[in-house]
């Protein structure tokens, strides 16, 4: 796959290095010029000079041949525009960019970028598993559904505990797709597999079923 | 008509000072102090410091209220992200974008923005000027 790097900061360097091991060919893009001397310094010819949201660098870049452009700058505009020009002006099959601003998210999915990812709502996800009481926490929405993984951490009190999974009546369009039990084991969810205390549920959900969800594995045994 | 202008710069300031002739109620924003000082005190537009790319800058420039935005800051990236996120989340009817790139422009016209692009513009003048 011939993958575009937009921002060759921290996070493009990682990726640049991560594809390129993967047997990828990566291109990075990068604007400022010693950011651009060092990578190419350490890693060789696999970045160019420019500003990547610019036509005629992604033009240069080879986008017209992209599978993948990935915009990795510390500014949404840029990495908006990036992907925006690579979509309409090359045809770039997939975009992904990382948004700064947390609220930026909705207007990057409506304007047609196909990923979009937001460090701020990745670390706020692991902070609600870690440290909130609610034991329903989002995991990752999956791409061009409106289902997102969620992931339901069991109570020893509760009352579905000891039951079997094929007895649990679930909100629709939900699905268990995974049950990881206290001891760090993961298993495909089987219809007779009980429940036990402790086990980490991941189910793939609307958000509307959320509180049905939550209560259904909480809800403590009277 | 209440009109939000980002950016303060040359052609900004001449926009802005137009605009209130014509009697409109103008906000102009820029994240440069530098810039605003281009706006007279004694003019009557309203100047504010911040950033047209963020949200709660834009509400605070008063977009909630504007029939009009123009995104006439330097930078082409900025003013696209800054016309769409006031078009397309605050649904103001009117935006105009100033891009200095031809090349992105079409793009953005398809899109449905209105974009002008004065690099043509001020070349064919240059070219002019000089006789060819």
């Amino acid at each position: 796959m011939y993958i575009i790097i937009v921002g060759c900061g921290k996070v493009g360097y990682y990726l640049l290095k991560a594809l390129t091991n993967a047997e990828h060919e990566v291109l990075a893009i990068e604007q400022d010029p010693l950011r651009h001397a060092k990578v190419v310094e350490e890693l060789g010819s696999v970045a160019l000079s420019g500003d990547g949201s610019e036509v005629a660098v992604l033009a240069e870049a080879g986008a017209n041949r992209a599978d993948v452009l990935i915009a990795v700058t510390g500014h949404d505009e840029d990495n908006l525009v990036a992907c925006q020009v690579a979509k309409h002006r090359f045809n770039v099959k997939k975009t992904i960019a990382l948004v700064n601003d947390p609220s930026d998210e909705p207007l990057f999915k409506s304007l047609g970028v196909d990923v979009v990812v937001s460090h701020t709502n990745t670390i706020l996800a692991h902070v609600e598993g870690e440290l909130s009481e609610q034991s329903l926490v989002h995991m990752m929405p999956l791409p061009r559904t409106k289902l997102r993984l969620v992931g339901i951490h069991v109570p020893p009190d509760a009352e579905v505990v000891g039951k079997p999974l094929h007895e649990l009546v679930l909100p629709t369009n939900t699905l268990i797709s995974l049950v990881v039990n206290r001891r760090g084991q993961a298993h495909i969810p089987a219809p007779g597999q009980l429940i036990e205390s402790f086990d980490e549920i991941i189910i793939a959900s609307p958000p509307e079923a959320d509180a049905e969800l939550e209560a259904l594995f909480t809800r403590v045994r009277q | 008509m209440k009109v939000v202008v980002m950016g303060s710069g040359r052609i900004g300031a001449i926009i802005v000072r137009e605009l209130v002739q014509q009697g409109h109620d103008v906000t102009v924003m820029d994240t440069s102090m530098e810039n605003l000082r281009r706006i007279s005190p004694t003019l009557g537009a309203k100047t504010y410091l911040g950033d047209g790319a963020l949200e709660d800058d834009l509400r605070r420039a008063g977009i909630e209220q504007a029939q009009a935005f123009l995104a006439v800051g330097q930078g082409d990236a900025r003013n696209a992200f800054a016309a769409q996120k006031v078009r397309f989340l605050f649904k103001v009817p009117k935006v105009v974008c100033l891009l200095y790139d031809p090349l992105r422009q079409q793009m953005y016209l398809d899109i449905g923005l209105s974009v002008v692009s004065p690099s043509k513009v001020i070349s064919s003048m240059v070219l002019e000027a000089m006789g060819s």
